[in-house]
């Protein structure tokens, strides 16, 4: 490990620096004062430059070269340490009551909280959803969607103009929002039957991009731009719920609509169905050699992804009380996929950590606020360079055998 | 014995370049056939061809699943799909190892039972009795096959940490778990050491003898192909130069041209 401070790397960073501060010069350094007309030289900011690169090249290289070291280690058989995460979830003496825990905060947050924090939580619930829905679709699947914030669209609007026209309630929506999900999700897979990696990455981008611009220049239809507005919340008995008492009651839905989703998600990916699915990201020859319909194991994929997004639309709507096709551009898609590989791809609770790290994190640091996309490019390369499994990495499941432990054949 | 597998005049055209052209064969019940040739003489075209991941530009492709109760009326297959081939009876392995590499080595088995096996969506978000005990019965008959390929010991390691010849292996199983009458092997003793052969040589013989699973491979290991198969055909530039017994072959002159060249110097 200190052989990072041999002389060799210290040469490397000192060129990095001075090749940095170089670069840099012309901005940091210099400026032109027009008013005055001097030439003002901020030498401070040089020193930072050179510096700061100057360790900044020193982490970056000790974090590759432990990274390398752990690789070599894997490969040369020795165990690799458990990571913290997977030796919590295999201990039931620490995961149990972590999770007795976690529920107890959970289901009193909105009594410990103000509702301005229930309402962000509820936020970041259904990015789990929507995360978790994600992740059957390019987790399991290996599908890579750009466009999944169309089916999110579709289930919002689907409640928005159910219950504007018809005034159909909260509760018969949300199982109509997973269907109108499930049959968009069908309608997107046909076409991009034949297409893979990059391919299909553009048309179901251009899908999202479609279904939005509909939906903004449609006005007989949706509204255009200006939305549609007093969308009523979840009815509670056809009672009228006050607005913080309503706020907590969407929170408790949500809470229990993430349980459904990950019980569902979880016995769909150990399931012949998922393993299905797998088989599909890992080789897709393979795969159809091995006598699985690739047509229909990808047509099932999407729409049982799609679904969570439709029904995760529908409490969307519910919960703004507005819709309008600005809170479906492809950022929000975007954001998505950044839950599902910086959580890491395949893990239910890799998915859960990414969706709260990616929504509460920009919430509670709103002091930092513009620098809040720097932070998050820069943590997502960090994140591909030294993590590309994502926080939390999928592990298969293991199944026990009589004398299956015993060596030699 | 009658033929399992019949090829008639199976032609294969990628643009102007005719990879197969006009190629005979047949595969009957209980044998091991080999199929040689130089390096691109069209082997594994062939193989894609007849596994359906190639649509065959002409001639007739024939399956006859021995052990049918209703008569042994030969099916032809042109042009279906690669899993409606492996569901009909024909599994195959790759001459470049495609595992599903991330997944446990009893779920890469598990997988090739997939078409054999029937939980849909419903089945599987709501775990009914019958996902129960398909489950079951599959993890079961998965690791059966395990043990009897002798890979038991890896069955929860991920396919792609196994050793060389341990997924060579695996890849075999995997397509015995289809439940193949014919299993077709792509060059299965490429890269092996001489030891890794001699365990395939028995391998191969124990998937005839006690899986009862007739064999058709290609390969380029004259020992194991001599002392392996029943019978023998010879391809070069996309045409069949010879068939016949081990002893037959090796000495045919068309064969030895088609190997070393014109002019043979003894």
């Amino acid at each position: 490990m200190m052989r990072i401070f041999s002389l060799e790397e210290i040469k490397k960073s000192f060129f990095t620096c001075l090749w940095f501060g170089f670069l840099t010069f012309p901005i940091m350094v210099v400026r032109v004062n027009t008013i005055e007309d001097v030439v003002e030289w901020r030498w401070n900011n040089l020193i930072i430059v050179v510096f700061g690169s100057f360790f900044l090249s020193f982490l970056w290289r000790y974090m590759i070269e432990r990274k390398e070291a752990g690789r070599k280690k894997a490969e040369s058989g020795e165990a690799e340490k458990k990571p913290l995460v997977r030796r919590i979830m295999d201990n039931p003496r620490i995961y149990r009551p972590l999770l007795a825990a976690v529920a107890i905060f959970v289901l009193s947050f909105p009594f410990l909280f103000s509702s301005y924090q229930t309402n962000i939580m509820t936020t970041a619930l259904i990015y789990v959803m929507l995360g978790l829905g994600l992740n059957i679709v390019i987790g399991l699947a290996g599908l890579l969607d750009l466009g999944y914030v169309a089916f999110y669209a579709a289930g919002a609007y689907t409640y928005a103009l159910l219950n504007y026209h018809f005034g159909l309630g909260f509760w018969t929506v949300l199982p109509l929002g997973a269907v109108v999900g499930a049959i968009m999700g069908i309608l997107l897979g046909f076409p991009v039957l034949r297409l893979r990696g990059d391919y299909l990455a553009i048309v179901t981008l251009g899908f999202g991009e479609i279904i939005r611009l509909v939906m903004e220049n449609w006005n007989e239809f949706s509204f255009g731009p200006s939305g549609i507005a007093n969308i009523p919340r979840p009815g509670f008995f056809g009672m009228d719920l006050s607005l913080t008492a309503a706020t907590n009651y969407i929170y408790y839905i949500m809470i229990g609509m993430v349980l459904i989703t990950i019980f569902f998600v979880n016995r769909l990916q150990n399931s012949r169905i998922g393993r299905a699915w797998i088989a599909l990201r890992e080789d897709e020859i393979a795969c159809q050699a091995m006598g699985i319909d690739k047509t229909k194991t990808k047509l099932t994929a999407f729409s049982l992804g799609a679904t969570w997004a439709g029904m995760a639309g529908v409490i969307f709507a519910a919960k703004t009380t507005f819709i309008n096709p600005a809170s479906f551009t492809f950022l929000e898609s975007a954001i998505i996929l950044c839950i599902v590989v910086l959580g890491g791809m395949g893990s239910i609770v890799g998915v859960i950590l990414g969706a709260l790290v990616l929504i509460l994190l920009p919430e509670y640091l709103r002091a930092f606020s513009d620098y809040r996309m720097v932070l998050f490019g820069a943590t997502l390369v960090l994140m591909m360079v030294f993590r590309p499994q994502g926080l939390v990495s999928d592990v298969r499941r293991v199944y026990q055998f009589k004398g299956a432990t015993e060596k030699g054949e | 014995m009658e033929p399992i597998l019949e090829v008639n005049k199976l032609s294969m055209d990628f643009g102007g370049l005719r990879a197969l052209d006009a190629v005979d064969l047949d595969v009957k019940n209980g044998e091991i056939a080999a199929l040689i040739g130089p390096n691109g003489a069209g082997k594994t075209t062939f193989f894609n061809c007849i596994t359906g991941i190639y649509n065959p530009s002409g001639g007739d492709i024939y399956i006859a699943p021995p052990g049918k109760k209703n008569g042994n009326r030969p099916e032809r297959i042109n042009g279906i799909k690669p899993n409606h081939v492996t569901k009909k009876g024909m599994a195959r392995t790759f001459q470049n190892i495609r595992l599903f590499g991330s997944m446990t080595v009893l779920e890469n088995v598990m997988i090739g039972r997939h078409c054999r096996t029937r939980t849909g969506v419903a089945g599987a978000m709501l775990r009914l009795k019958s996902t129960v005990r398909e489950e079951q019965d599959l993890v079961d008959f998965s690791y059966g096959i395990l043990e009897r390929m002798g890979l038991a010991r890896f069955v929860n390691d991920l396919a792609k940490n196994l050793p060389y010849g341990a997924q060579r292996r695996l890849e075999i199983a995997r397509a015995l778990a289809t439940e193949p009458f014919l299993l077709l092997l792509d060059e299965p003793a490429a890269g092996m050491n001489p030891q890794e052969t001699r365990d395939l040589v028995d391998l191969i013989v124990r998937i005839r003898d006690d899986e009862k699973v007739s064999v058709m491979l290609i390969e380029h290991d004259m020992k194991l192909v001599m002392t392996l198969s029943d019978r023998i055909f010879v391809m070069d530039y996309g045409k069949k130069i010879a068939q016949g017994k081990p002893s037959e072959i090796k000495n045919d002159p068309v064969v030895i041209k088609a190997y070393l060249g014109e002019d043979v110097d003894a």
